[in-house]
């Protein structure tokens, strides 16, 4: 009988901090600057320079700590990590080994049990430190060398350490999700796997059924969407049983997963001894983060996702779906109370993010992080909408330049003249022209074919050039006829 | 001495610390760490109960800096410190294919 295998898995997320400066100088950490132009003597490791704690950097592991229900280390300590790599350039990486700011968390997964069940899982959290990132390598290949752009050395980033406690690719994407809305709601980082602000390494091994040691695990990098995970989970899982099956030893080792081949291969090379050496860092002095200052941060932790949909559900009349896709994203959910309390009605403010904001955001391959346009927009299209000073058809239209440019509804719609014609007068007028120019469709409503009227409302809202209210228009016909 | 480091170590570490030594330098490295690893063994020698570990040698903590940006563009300054620029970026050998 074949074994039965099972897949045991840790993960260690690198998360980017959303701090406007670096964690030891102060650079800009702001995206997309020129190679180089955020730099300093401190974050391209100048001899003699000196590094200096950013406190918000201390605030935001502190706060993600709490939310994942750890520890957290009241004295705690910054230690080199020695490795010689040209994305380095102090030589050593600033990180927490001995004295981690926070220990011994947890979070809770949504997941399935043996039999199939819907069932909530606790995903230890090991650790969380606070480190700097590193530069950025660009491989020249004509030139045989490589360049590098200090720009994102020194950007603050947190590495969560799970404990291998998740079975299944399933289980890792919930955990991910899971930290992601987390950090999100916390406004610690906006996690964007492809971007890079979110980063999973992926410890793996696999065991008998049963077996109660844990086999030889590997170390998968380079993984940059939830897709690339859940595929290189997989892969790894087959490679590891393949190689037990056939009575060979799982070595190990780190790999890199190849997402376009969709295959893994051994980062080895004879120099790269994974010694580091660590030893604290005597350029920087110790943290000692105090009740009071923890009870701080503690109080003012945002209203978090389940909380949140338990108020939706008490507070407003939209269905469960809504809350489910508003609250999946802190952003969206800001936008939604925003809206709200400009006045517009739950359920239309609903409306529009479920259809028309989805619908756009899928047709721009964008996350709900990227919404663009404001509340007060927003809420002005609906009371457009409901003061029927325009139509539904031109309310999408508006919607979309809103989506675009954040335009304000009401400027737009004057500066356009989209505005419905309500004088009666005016409308009156054009329906008797269709009814004059129409005279088979006319003589069809009249020997009882009702449907005959919709093409008379189609001509007058085309006369009309969109800016009339069908349901006036259907009448004004009615009475005229 | 009481420490000897053998030629697998001192090979070791050099490999680690990207150094390359004569032989001659090795004997004297050899030497030199089996020296500062007799004084360590020295250190332990004394009774530290209840002494709790020092992490710093100054009695001071919370050294912060507020999040604001006070660094410019300083490019020039900072890339005159390359060896080779190219495209305002530090040009260094080709590491193994990312
Ligand atoms: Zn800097």
């Amino acid at each position: 009988m074949a074994k039965e295998y099972e897949t045991v898995i840790g993960l260690e997320v690198h998360v980017e901090l959303a701090t406007k400066t670096k964690i030891f100088c102060g650079c800009s950490t702001q995206f997309g600057g020129a190679p180089n132009s955020h730099t300093c003597p401190v974050c391209t490791g100048m001899p003699g320079s000196l590094p200096v704690l950013n406190k918000q950097v201390v605030e935001y592991a502190v706060a993600v700590g709490l939310a994942a229900n750890c520890k957290i280390t009241q004295y705690c300590k910054f230690d080199r990590k020695n490795y010689f790599y040209p994305d380095n350039p102090q030589n050593y990486q600033i990180s927490q080994l001995y004295l981690p700011i926070c220990r011994d968390g947890y979070v809770e997964i949504e997941t399935t049990d043996e039999s199939g069940e819907a069932c909530s899982k606790k995903i230890g959290i090991h650790e969380i430190h606070m480190e700097e990132d590193a530069g950025k390598l660009i491989h020249d290949d004509w030139e045989g060398c490589a360049l590098v752009d200090y720009n994102r050395s020194g950007v603050p980033l947190i590495e969560i350490v799970s404990e291998p406690d998740m079975r299944s690719a399933d289980e890792v994407i919930a955990y991910l999700e899971k930290l992601r809305l987390l950090i999100q709601y916390l406004g610690a980082s906006d996690c964007k796997l492809q971007e890079g602000s979110m980063r999973a390494d992926v410890n793996l091994s696999v065991r008998e059924r049963g077996a109660r040691e844990f086999g030889t695990r590997t170390e998968m990098k380079n993984l940059n969407s939830f897709r690339s995970i859940a595929r290189a989970i997989e892969g790894e899982r087959q490679r590891q049983i393949d190689l037990l099956e056939s009575g060979e030893a799982v070595i190990q080792e780190t790999r890199r997963w190849d997402d376009a081949r969709e295959t893994s291969y051994a980062m080895r090379s004879k120099e790269d001894a994974q010694d580091y050496r660590y030893f604290p860092d005597p350029d920087l002095v110790p943290v000692y983060i105090d009740d009071a200052w923890i009870e701080r941060i503690r109080n003012s932790q945002p209203e978090f996702r389940e909380a949140k949909r338990k108020r939706y559900r008490e507070e407003y009349d939209i269905p469960d779906y809504d809350i489910e896709i508003i609250t999946g994203s802190k952003h969206m959910a800001d936008i939604f109370e925003a809206t709200i309390a400009c006045g517009a009605a739950p359920k239309k403010v609903s409306n529009w993010l479920m259809v028309e904001t989805l619908r756009l955001l899928k047709e721009r391959e964008e996350d709900p992080e990227d919404i663009a346009f404001s509340p007060e927009h927003l809420a002005k299209l609906i009371r457009l909408t409901e003061e029927k000073v325009i139509n539904s058809t031109v309310a999408k239209e508006v919607f979309e330049e809103m989506f675009r440019a954040d335009i304000d509804p009401e400027e737009y719609v004057t500066e356009k003249g989209l505005k419905m014609v309500s004088d009666d007068g005016a409308l009156r007028s054009v329906v008797e022209e269709v009814i004059a120019a129409n005279p088979q469709s006319v003589e069809d409503y009249r020997n009882g074919k009702e449907k005959a009227i919709g093409f008379l409302v189609g001509q007058t809202m085309k006369a009309m050039k969109g800016k009339a209210d069908p349901g006036t228009v259907n009448a004004l016909l009615k009475e005229l006829l | 001495m009481a420490n000897i480091i053998d030629d697998a170590t001192i090979e070791y570490v050099g490999i680690l610390a990207k150094l390359e030594l004569t032989d001659e330098e090795k004997e004297q490295a050899k030497k030199d760490m089996g020296s500062m690893l007799d004084y360590i063994d020295k250190l332990g020698e004394l009774d530290t109960t209840g002494v709790e570990p020092m992490s710093h040698v100054f009695p001071v903590q919370n050294v912060f800096r507020e999040d604001v940006v006070t660094n410019g563009d300083a490019r020039e300054q900072i890339l005159a410190n390359a060896p080779e620029e190219k495209d305002g970026m530090f040009v260094v050998p080709q590491t193994f294919p990312g």
